[in-house]
């Protein structure tokens, strides 16, 4: 089960049970749903958007152990961030996750969002892991709705 | 008759039941996955296909393969024969009166869009009402719905309690002189339900009012007799059954099937043609425009015969010996819960886990080799009457063990150790 161990590390573990920022952020100004229409994983993010830069974030939401799990480190790894820098995460999570970026040889600076590269060895989880930042991606660009499948 | 699984005494019969030589039979069985041996319990959604159907597939290709219905020549003939003679074993399968009445489609799904086109749009109309019930897998809600928005009809549902059974009495309150069209399943493929349909055609032809039944989840676990359900019509899959996917039934009775509409306009479903005025074919093949999977369709007929070759009284008992024995299993683990608990049930086991969610349960099955299916299984409106997202299902045939059922129970543990 090396694999399966490689997939739900402690950390993932940890943040399904007690996911950070997890509720809703009245002072929002721009929000989103994402919705998995496969396994019925769902979730709304909610930001607040200070001069371009992540001031706050929260989510809500129900899913698998990788989605909370992301979201909710996501939201800790973009806190502070400037919309590009949060875009650029993004970018670079979704390579790793689908094996197009080698998170060790490559720079980058997903930092302990890492932990996640266990993702690609399962191709059909990898939209379990993606959707709070194909989310995040929308409610920062006023999108309201996204759908993985 | 409609025997349910329950009506057979399990265990003596299931005794007898050689359960390795019926897994020889089914060469996909043999192999490991991730290491381990397959473990495959996820036949509501597709069944396995034995050796001799899939041989059976071989000879119509290595030899006899053609056009059907048109051709003068010998293989013409020939294809022709094989897969009219696939008609005549489903006939026999589900005792309808006449072949004619059994119509090749590609799945339950078609096969209810069929009637719904064919049946639905020429006889409902503005202000009429369907019924449907709660357990209804999305083939047969979604094409009503749409017939609905169509025509201006509603839509009704027949509730369930809490152990997935439908509430019969509703549904007589449900009936009167707007209901234009009944469809219900047969066994519910996201609870394993077996519904009281033969009850309920009866209830609803006293308002006159014609029954589809789904019968999808049920023509691989039990034997269907549509003169005896006196259903309007049935729909079912071949690839739920052992035959390869492209193959199906929608049973419909004779005078119903030549009064609707064709579903698809073609080649094969005409008399003449012209640029004026086109006439349609005689039953069967008004229905059945254009080239047809002949192949699977012909399969379809080897799936059949090979289950009365193994005795499906047999079979269902070890089915239902399964279903006792993983359900008993399944439920003692701590933190574990069922979704449909019905008194009459086909070898469909639903359950959650606390906490858990199905995916992550689905994955970590499939780390030792274990297949299910793990979602809403086309039942959204059976998870939201449920309040749950979605579910793991393992759904057993007649080839599985209940060694197997170790190693899922077994597996069970390990997620929630992993978990806690």
């Amino acid at each position: 089960m090396s694999e399966l161990s490689e997939l739900y590390q402690q950390v993932i573990l940890d943040h399904n049970k007690k996911p950070r920022n997890f509720r809703k952020l009245e002072q929002a100004n721009h929000t989103a749903e994402g919705y998995n229409p496969l396994c019925g994983d769902h979730l709304t993010v909610y930001l607040a958007l200070e001069n371009g830069a992540v001031k706050e974030i929260a989510f809500e939401g129900s899913g698998c152990a990788i989605s909370k799990a992301a979201a909710s480190m996501m939201t800790q790894a973009v806190k502070g961030k400037s919309r590009e820098q949060a875009e650029e995460l993004f970018t670079e999570f979704h390579s790793m996750v689908t094996g197009e970026l080698d998170e060790e040889t490559q720079e980058n600076n997903l930092g302990n969002l890492k932990i996640f590269a266990g993702v690609r060895e399962f191709p059909v989880r990898v939209k379990c892991a993606t959707l709070p930042w194909h989310t995040l991606h929308a409610a920062l660009n006023n999108e309201e709705h996204v759908s993985t499948e | 008759m409609v025997q349910t699984v329950d009506s057979i005494a399990p265990q003596s019969v299931s005794d007898k039941w050689d359960v390795e030589r019926i897994r020889a039979d089914f060469p996909v069985l043999h192999q490991t996955v991730n290491g381990k041996p397959l473990v495959y319990l996820d036949n509501a959604a597709s069944s396995q296909v034995p050796q001799v159907v899939i041989d059976r597939g071989s000879v119509y290709l290595e030899h006899e393969h053609s056009n059907i219905h048109r051709g003068v020549h010998y293989l013409s003939q020939r294809a022709t024969t094989a897969y009219e003679g696939a008609r005549e074993k489903v006939k026999r399968f589900i005792n309808a009166r006449e072949s004619r009445e059994c119509i090749f489609v590609r799945g339950a799904t078609e096969g209810i869009n069929l009637v719904m086109y064919g049946y639905g749009r020429k006889f409902i109309g503005e202000g009429d009402e369907i019924i449907i019930s709660a357990m209804e897998h999305h083939a047969n809600i979604v094409p009503w719905q749409m017939l609905c928005q169509e025509k201006g009809a509603r839509l009704r549902v027949i509730p369930m309690n809490d152990a997935g059974e439908l509430l019969l009495d509703e549904f007589d309150g449900l009936l009167n002189e707007r209901t234009k069209l009944v469809g219900v399943v047969h066994v519910s493929n996201a609870l394993g339900t077996i519904n009281p349909v033969k009850e309920m055609i009866a209830q609803a032809h006293k308002y006159g009012v014609p029954v589809l039944v789904d019968g999808a989840q049920a023509t691989p676990h039990m034997p269907v007799d549509v003169q005896d359900l006196d259903c309007d019509f049935y729909a079912f899959s071949g690839h739920k059954m052992y035959a390869p996917t492209g193959s199906g039934i929608v049973y419909g009775k004779a005078e119903l099937l030549e009064k609707m509409d064709p579903f698809q306009g073609g080649g094969d479903m005409i008399k003449t043609v012209t640029f004026e005025k086109t006439t349609y074919a005689d039953l069967p093949n008004k229905l059945e425009a254009g080239t047809p999977a002949i192949a699977s369709q012909i399969g379809l007929g080897a799936a059949i015969d090979y289950l009365n070759t193994i005795g499906r009284e047999q079979a269902a008992a070890h089915e239902a010996e399964l279903l006792r024995y993983a359900t008993e299993r399944i439920s003692a683990i701590e933190g574990v819960r069922i979704i449909g608990t019905a008194k009459d049930k086909a070898s469909v086991l639903s359950f959650v886990i606390d906490d858990i969610h199905p995916h992550d349960i689905g994955t970590i099955l499939d780390q030792e080799g274990i297949a299910v299916r793990a979602g809403h299984h086309c039942a959204q409106p059976v998870m939201q009457r449920f309040n749950v997202p979605a579910t793991a299902r393992a759904s057993f045939a007649f080839y599985n063990t209940k060694d197997e059922i170790d190693v899922l129970a077994r597996t069970i543990e390990r997620v929630i150790e992993i978990f806690s």
